[in-house]
């Protein structure tokens, strides 16, 4: 009892240990598995289609409101900050910075989180738990090439659409308040953003969003993969995929950016 | 003799702590109706799941037309596939899906054949089936229990197979409906001409289905026999099953 009692954190921390390295290897699998389906013959182009539509498109109002109120919200808080050392003039600079190279890439990413990984996850987790899996399986169709690749490319090609579109918006947006209520200039404003803003800027941002768009899709894909246990474990499967894709969405991004800075 | 259709050798699978299957032999013959009966967790659902490549055994092998799966790639499990039709249990039609395109889901993705081609033939499977073409746009969450069964079916016959499977054909379903499904399944197996296996604690199915009955107990084939055999088997398990199975409910 006494040996038991002392032993009991070791055999805690093995169990932690052991389970945490089968849940990254079991990601690593699912991960490499996904890749391979994605980038080898065959393709579902219609349902390539399908998802870049519901993932994309129909993402398109969720990105814009996001967008439109971080832009103007970032250029009310940078014109209060310039003013304490009396650089208000700054603001198209640093919101077309902020917004470019972290906020679109990450905010879109979150957002899809929460509108697309969580889907995913349902969606693929009822199907486990209804056998439509297996069925695929048995109609010579491979679920990582009809499920899970579609929904990982059309992740990949439409996130940097998507951030392309709240570059915009989120400028616009900052644009929109500096000119109606902080007392820019339009045309000043609008040339101050293009001096300053360089390629890289944009690009990088863009590449970030398409690593998040894996991430989103691949976590939803792989909970929902994982699912057991009906709905109740559908339902968890949903908030798993959103709570890391989240978590895995702020890690990339901060090493993305240290990459990209020290280059 | 040719090898059977599919043959478990020595199978060993442990689950839960507990070997389910403890070296189960059995041999679906070519062309015949194999229905394997026993109680609720004596390992049927494995015993299929086996074949059809969801789990791996411990210890054995299964065999395809005496090559062992999943061979090399999954080839040999592939080719499984392609040359079966599968009924699950709670039909798992894909409900995103439209009617027609359930049934159609092994030609349109699978062989990539055209869609008016596909649907064509979807509509004469459902018609195997005794669907009308009306089913044909609905979504599978518009359809009965029965009809979704019977689209289940239309999608497991729709590629000619050579091996039907069975995962519980009638439970769930009211004495009628169960009645026309096991009809069904067995005007199916008699005009593909294919071998069938069926896994069923319904005693009234096995009887209408079967050529051939194998009794699942204690992780292997406890008793087997043809349908003929069943009422007058002397094992005592078998007997329980049939005296069980006749007993005012
Ligand atoms: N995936 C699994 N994990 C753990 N135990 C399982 C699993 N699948 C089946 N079992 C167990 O194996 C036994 C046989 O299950 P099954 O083949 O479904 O029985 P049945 O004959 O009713 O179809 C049961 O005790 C069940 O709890
Ligand atoms: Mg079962």
């Amino acid at each position: 009892m006494l040996l038991q009692a002392a032993l009991a954190p070791f055999s805690i921390t093995g169990r932690l240990v052991i389970g945490v390295c089968a849940i990254v290897g079991a990601l690593a699998l699912f991960v490499g598995r996904a890749l391979f389906a994605c980038v080898t013959p065959r393709w579902h182009g219609g349902q390539i289609v399908r998802q870049a539509f519901s993932i994309g498109f129909l993402s398109l109002p969720v990105v814009g409101l996001t967008a439109v109120f971080t832009g103007a919200a970032l250029a009310l808080n940078i014109y209060t900050g310039g003013g304490r050392f009396n650089a208000e003039q700054i603001v198209p600079q640093i919101v077309a910075l902020g917004i470019t190279r972290e906020l679109a890439p990450v905010l879109v990413a979150l957002m899809l989180s929460g509108r697309v990984a969580t889907t995913i996850a349902a969606e693929i987790g009822a199907m486990r738990a209804t056998e439509q899996i297996d069925a695929m399986r048995t109609l010579s169709t491979e679920p990582f090439r009809f499920l899970v690749a579609p929904r990982v490319l059309a992740g990949v090609a439409t996130l940097p659409l998507l951030t392309g579109v709240a570059d915009v918006v989120g400028i616009a947006g900052g644009w929109a308040v500096s000119t109606w209520s902080l007392g820019f200039s339009s045309e000043a404003y609008t040339r101050s953003t293009v001096a300053f803003l360089e390629a890289w800027d944009v690009q990088s941002g863009l590449i970030k969003a398409a690593v998040f768009g894996f991430i989103v899709t691949a976590m939803g894909a792989f909970h929902g993969y994982r699912a057991s246990g009906g709905a109740r474990g559908v339902g968890h499967a949903a908030t798993q995929a959103m709570v890391w894709s989240g978590v895995l969405i702020f890690a990339t991004d901060y090493l993305m950016t240290s990459g990209f800075t020290e280059a | 003799m040719s090898a059977p259709e599919l043959e478990w050798r020595s199978v060993r699978k442990q689950l839960g702590g507990r070997a389910v299957l403890d070296g189960l032999d059995l041999a679906l013959e070519a062309g015949r109706s194999l229905v394997i009966i026993g109680g609720s967790g004596q390992g049927k659902s494995v015993t299929l799941k086996l074949a059809l490549g969801f789990m791996r055994p411990d210890t054995g092998t299964v065999l395809f037309r005496g090559q062992p799966l999943p061979g090399l790639f999954r080839r040999r499990q592939a080719a499984l596939y392609r040359q079966s039709g599968v009924l699950f249990q709670g039909s798992a039609l894909f409900d995103s899906l439209k009617v027609w395109e359930v049934v159609a889901f092994r030609l349109l993705h699978a062989e990539g054949r055209p869609r008016r081609q596909a649907r064509d033939a979807a509509i004469e499977a459902l018609s195997q089936v005794q669907l009308g073409p009306d089913v044909a746009d609905l979504y599978p969450a518009e359809l009965s229990g029965g009809m979704q069964k019977r689209v289940g079916l239309a999608r497991a016959i729709i590629g000619r197979p050579r091996i039907l499977f069975f995962d519980e054909p009638t439970t769930g379903l009211d004495p009628l409906t169960a009645a026309a499904i096991n009809q069904l399944i067995t005007d199916q197996v008699r005009r593909l001409g294919c071998s069938a296996l069926t896994i069923t604690h319904d005693l009234v199915s096995a009887r209408t289905i079967a050529d051939d009955i194998a009794l699942l107990d204690g992780g292997r084939i406890a008793w087997r026999g043809d349908r003929t055999q069943l009422d007058t088997a002397d094992d005592t398990r078998v007997r329980a099953m049939v005296e069980a199975s006749r007993a005012p409910r």
